[in-house]
């Protein structure tokens, strides 16, 4: 499983009440959330952003409400994967339940600026910045994991 | 080498004699929580498995309590998605306005959490219950629906952080001002994926309601859960509140953590965060002239019967600066009456604020009290994020029942001795 796009960069502790504010937690519907992903921090995000381009952000990433229409919101956008260096629990757990590939590597996460083009091997955890000719190692998922979000989500996990 | 009190209970839960940090293990659920903005994305999670069944009609909670009394019509199809579901399996414990009360307030006073459970819950505060000493944390809808399924939930076994309170809190001080010296102390990822256990003598100083708000903010510290030990005060509360058999839990005289704090509660003082984060700590002393434009008193954190109590004892006597609004939450039903019984809404009423019924409302931004741009609140909520209570260019400071009301009266941030109390 590879990904490939452009990065959106973001700082320490981008919490869940900005990806998707509550006020529009009043619809599940993830295209309606897609339209107001990241739109407290990053008004232009939601207009901007392109199927495959890549979320890079720093500390604690998508700390706070357990709304599980935060991550639901980043992949209705298109966005292939998540770095950071490191996340907060639940969201974790809620990107790996539904799907999204998320990867914690503090050197990525340090060094890849807004812009850059970057490739991802999910396999291996490698991550390739284009524009810098630099390559960074990201943690691989555990098996279990890799299962999850191959079989895009828990549900068709257990289902399977 | 021995095991916390969370990995106790997790080991048991999982029917292991022995757990170990980072393991991954599953284990049986002793109840499964959702709302009305989570349940409804769990329910249509649940639609696309092939078990269609719950795992137990009593052991699913399901509490209208966001958005609540539906505040529009999108809003109101969410509660009727969550209806319509619970009606369709039989949940017994189906919460909506009449009966409903902010969740984590909610469920201990139902006595449907007690000591040595297993809870997850589709919201952060999940981890409020660790004040009754069961294992409690918060999850996402998949989770919840899986749970709602299947009786059971992964976890990756956590390590702790052991915080060893001593001392007894000055007046004025409550469990709302040490968590938040506690969040400001390590940060909001200081405790990220592990346990917060509190122990010491000093936590036979602090009610139940004091517990209640501390356990509440573990997740504004990151972690996984936040676990107090089971004394006399939790064995009566549960005793009032449950017929349930509990279990208590003891770490192990040898349990390992990974970082031990000591905190003389006897020393701290009332503490505000300023935003917009929770570790934006300041002592009441060093806050400086910070006008309000609202106070907020209520939430899963500080809605319970004590912090009406205080924010009555504050109030009593006194009106609130002009120009200042104020909104009180009791958190659940019964908090309502108690307080209605013992005078409180008087007080609350003669002094300019408003009363309202229960509801998280304002806290996340979501009705009943929404901040204009460039507007300030003082709120004994859990969260100061950016937007968090309306505009992205409001601001929320959080703090203590009795700081709030004290700032009702003079209009900026100001702790109960501003006013000789």
């Amino acid at each position: 499983m590879k990904a490939n796009g452009k990065v959106f960069k973001y700082g320490d502790n981008v919490d869940t009440d900005v990806i998707i504010p509550a006020r529009y937690l009043n619809v599940p519907d993830p295209s309606e959330l897609a339209k107001h992903c990241m739109e407290d921090i990053d008004t232009e995000f939601a207009g901007k952003v392109k199927k495959g381009d890549i979320i890079v952000a720093t500390k604690n990433f998508g700390c706070g409400s357990s709304r599980e229409h935060a991550p639901i919101a980043i992949k209705a956008c298109g966005v292939s994967c998540v770095i950071a260096e490191t996340f907060a629990r639940i969201f974790y757990r809620n990107a790996i339940n539904i799907g999204l590939p998320i990867i914690e590597c503090p050197e990525a996460a340090k060094s890849i600026e807004a812009g850059d083009e970057v490739e991802i091997d999910f396999d291996s955890g490698m991550i390739k910045n284009v524009t810098k000719n630099e390559s960074y190692q990201g943690q691989a998922f555990p098996e279990f994991m890799q299962k999850i979000i191959k079989a895009e989500g828990l549900i068709n996990y257990i289902n399977e | 080498m021995g095991m916390t009190m969370t990995q106790k209970i997790l080991a048991k839960h999982a029917g292991l004699e022995k757990v170990e940090a980072g393991q991954l293990i599953m284990a049986k659920l002793d109840l499964v929580l959702g709302n009305d903005v989570t349940a409804p994305v769990a329910i249509g999670e649940m639609k696309k498995m092939n078990k269609k069944d719950v795992f137990d009609k009593d052991k699913i909670a399901l509490v209208m309590d966001h958005f609540t009394p539906c505040k529009d019509i999108k809003s109101a199809q969410l509660s009727k998605c969550a209806r319509e579901f619970a009606h369709e399996h039989n949940i017994t414990h189906f919460y909506e306005t009449g009966e409903v009360g902010i969740e984590h307030a909610l469920l201990p006073e139902k006595g449907l959490v007690v000591a040595g459970d297993v809870v997850i819950g589709a919201d952060s505060h999940t981890c409020t219950y660790g004040a009754l000493g069961a294992f409690s944390t918060g999850v996402g809808s998949t989770d919840m629906a899986a749970g709602m399924a299947t009786g059971e939930a992964w976890f990756k076994v956590p390590s702790a952080i052991k915080f060893n309170l001593t001392g007894k809190p000055a007046k004025w001080v409550s469990g709302k001002d040490i968590i938040l010296y506690i969040i400001g102390l390590i940060g909001v990822d200081g405790a990220l994926y592990r346990s917060m256990e509190f122990v010491g003598d000093g936590i036979a100083h602090l009610s139940m309601d004091d517990r209640f708000a501390m356990a509440n903010m573990a997740i504004e510290a990151g972690g996984k859960n936040g676990i107090f030990p089971v004394d006399e005060k939790t064995i009566e509360y549960m005793k009032e509140h449950s017929n349930r058999e509990f279990e208590v839990f003891e770490a192990d005289a040898d349990a390992e953590y990974d970082e031990e704090y000591t905190i003389d509660l006897s020393k701290l003082r009332p503490i505000v965060s300023f935003p917009h984060l929770p570790e934006n700590t300041k002592t009441i002393d060093e806050v400086g002239d910070v006008k309000i434009d609202q106070v907020v008193i209520g939430s899963c954190t500080n809605g319970r019967i004590e912090d009406m109590r205080i924010a009555a004892k504050v109030l009593e006597g006194r009106h609130v600066a002009p120009g200042v609004r104020t909104i009180i939450f009791p958190a659940t039903q019964a908090v309502y009456l108690q307080a209605i019984e013992e005078g409180l809404m008087s007080t609350f009423i003669k002094a300019g604020a408003a009363v309202s019924t229960p509801t998280c409302g304002p806290c996340l931004g979501g009705h009943m009290g929404i901040l204009a741009e460039g507007e300030r609140a003082i709120a004994t909520t859990n969260r100061n994020f950016v937007g968090r209570m309306g505009h992205p260019d409001s601001e929320v400071y959080l703090a203590s029942p009795a700081v709030a009301a004290a700032s009702a009266v003079t209009g900026k941030i100001s702790g109960p001795e501003e006013l000789g109390l």
